[in-house]
């Protein structure tokens, strides 16, 4: 059982949330292996399967052009899934290390504390995929400032969906140990069948109901569409608003799991 | 078992004037079907040091993490510095700084930038905070450390952040969970020194859970925990005073034989080992010639296997020992009933 929070004043999310989304990005820049992993994971990837085992299948159907280009808004999803991953691996240390209980102690609403953790997975993995995406701007990705607004809005909304994921699973551990156990086990068959690697279209009927049923999908769906317009048949309005009730759910989900389930500090 | 200090009736009698900086009626909290907290009732006076001993598995790691709005109890009332808690835990919060045993600095963040961002999770900003984090630093002797990381900090430093940092929004109660865990002896008492100046300078209420029975023998009063009950709610002068005249310690190769010896010719007295060595206790009425009769005593009988006799003032230690029937370190060592790793 814990405590309700209905007491406590609003005042005090703001400045909560702002002051744990800062040491978010703050505790982020200064661990310098963790800026090189997060960087250097997806520029190998995209090297490894965009052009050295991309080259070895084709992806058929309507599509044109080599499997490089169909792979990054995969790519991208992959950026956000680890950043996602990383910052909530952090609640589990936080946990461990005292500061969480800290925070928990605090006159903040609980919700203020989901909050700061999605919105600083949001931040740290929007500004590491936009700086891929600059960096690929030059190999033919259209550019518009529609398009550019509409890839910054899905990488936002998919940094929330995917945070607050890692945030639901992580909340009840207690060991990292047991978060990779289940990291594996689920996120990342979630990257794997949101038509990051394949598209749906070519692949069996069960396999592409699973891709349909992914929520990640249709943010991956919105990335293409504003990246190659015509290369997607995505419906925006359909696609935008699927993604967005999606974000909506986890977050609530965040909130209620961090309210209701009480967690063994070690 | 023996249950010490005064009754619910009495406490309200006698309190009606004085300001209550914490109460706990009838407190309970189980794990399961497994008991750690039963019906516990104490009352807390604004200004005083209070310490909460038991062994591991007492509840008293339980009691601390009720207390400090971690979570709720089912049964039982709270009152936090006048706030019911946890109808009105926000207010309660407020004018609480607590101190956990697990480190709760980010060791990444500067000691400035710790303090900066609880002072933001208490509702404090600007130059209101950046004054009050200066003061604070120097008050504990940190402010030449305020821009280093708190990695680069000792350990007995670090402490003293944390404690910086729980009276950043000057509460009117600290509580303070086993603050001496991981420090070394020199740490420690500088860092009681600075409770106890708190204390005097702003009229803070401090409760302390401690294992350590000389910390406990400093607070004003002490709470005694076993197996999740009250076993006393008393001072430390008058929990010794529970065990009159001198309790007699002997050390000897040839223990067993003595012990033996002597529980035939001393049957009634409380006749312990404790860490390699008898303790008796007292008779129950007895006087200092009463004490050296029966050291002469002992020194004639086992003279020769005596390694060490010493007569000295019943220790908090004997006091629970006298209360629950057990040693107090031996519990250590049991399964851990609240540790839930």
């Amino acid at each position: 059982m814990e405590p309700r929070n209905t007491s406590i004043a609003f005042g005090g999310f703001g400045l909560g949330v702002f002051t744990l989304w800062s040491r978010e990005v703050v505790r982020f820049l200064r661990q310098k292996n963790r800026v090189v992993g997060a960087l250097g994971t997806p520029l190998v990837f995209w090297f490894l399967i965009g052009s050295g085992v991309g080259s070895s299948f084709r992806t058929g159907g309507t599509h044109s052009g080599d499997y490089f280009s169909y792979f990054f808004p995969g790519m991208l999803l992959l950026v956000v899934l680890f950043t996602a991953i990383f910052s909530t691996i952090s609640l589990i240390e936080d946990r461990r290390e005292g500061f969480l209980q800290a925070v928990l102690v605090a006159p903040i609403p609980r919700s203020a504390v989901v909050a700061a953790k999605l919105l600083g997975g949001m931040t740290l993995s929007v500004l590491q995929c936009l700086l891929i995406y600059f960096l690929a701007l030059p190999l033919g990705l259209h550019f518009s400032l529609g398009s550019f607004a509409l890839v910054v809005a899905t990488l936002c909304l998919l940094g929330l969906a995917l945070t607050g994921l890692g945030y639901l699973l992580a909340w009840p551990l207690d060991s990292v140990q047991g978060y990779h156990a289940l990291m594996n086990l689920l996120l990342m068959p979630l990257w794997l069948l949101s038509g990051a690697l394949f598209p749906p279209d070519g692949s069996v009927g069960w396999m592409r109901a699973i891709i349909h049923a992914n929520p990640l999908y249709y943010g991956l769906e919105l990335l293409r569409a504003a990246m190659w317009p015509g290369r997607s048949s995505a419906s925006l309005w359909l696609f935008g608003a699927i993604t967005l009730l999606f974000t909506a759910a986890v977050g609530m989900a965040a909130v209620v799991i961090t309210d209701r389930v009480r967690v063994r500090h070690p | 078992m023996p249950v010490v200090g005064d009754s619910l009736g009495e406490m309200q009698a006698t309190t009606v004037a004085k300001e209550i900086a914490l109460a706990v009626d009838g407190l309970s909290y189980a794990y399961g079907k497994r008991t750690v907290l039963d019906r516990v009732s104490f009352q807390v006076e604004k200004g005083s040091l209070i310490g909460i001993l038991g062994p591991n598995g007492s509840g008293k790691t339980t009691l601390f993490r009720l207390l400090s709005t971690l979570y709720a109890a089912p049964s039982g009332m709270i009152t936090l510095a006048g706030y019911s808690y946890p109808g009105q835990a926000a207010a309660a919060r407020r004018r609480m700084g607590i101190v956990f045993q697990s480190p709760s600095l980010d060791k990444k963040l500067t000691v400035a930038e710790n303090m900066v961002h609880q002072g933001h999770l208490y509702g404090l900003r600007g130059s209101v905070l950046r004054k009050k984090v200066e003061d604070l630093l120097r008050l504990f002797g940190l402010d030449e450390r305020a821009r280093d990381l708190v990695e680069t900090l000792s350990g007995g430093q670090q402490r003293r952040v944390e404690v910086a940092k729980a009276l950043l929004h000057e509460p009117e109660l600290l509580l303070l969970d086993e603050p001496s865990t991981g420090i070394d002896p020199v740490a420690r008492r500088d860092f009681w020194r600075h409770l106890f100046a708190l204390k005097e300078q702003k009229r803070l209420t401090i409760l302390v859970t401690t294992h350590l029975l000389d910390e406990a023998e400093r607070c004003d009063r002490l709470l005694i925990l076993d197996r999740g009950k009250r076993v006393a709610w008393e001072t430390p002068s008058r929990l010794r005073a529970l065990i009159p005249g001198s309790v007699l310690s002997v050390r000897s190769a040839k223990l067993l034989e003595i012990e033996e010896e002597l529980k035939r010719i001393w049957a009634g007295r409380r006749i312990r080992r404790v860490d390699g060595a008898l303790r008796i206790e007292p008779r129950s009425e007895e006087s200092v010639e009463d004490a050296m009769r029966d050291a002469a005593d002992l020194l004639q009988r086992f003279g020769g296997d005596v390694t060490a006799l010493t007569v000295s003032q019943p220790s908090l230690e004997d006091v629970f020992l006298h209360l629950t029937g057990h040693h107090f370190q031996s519990q250590n060592e049991e399964s851990d009933g609240t540790a839930e790793h």
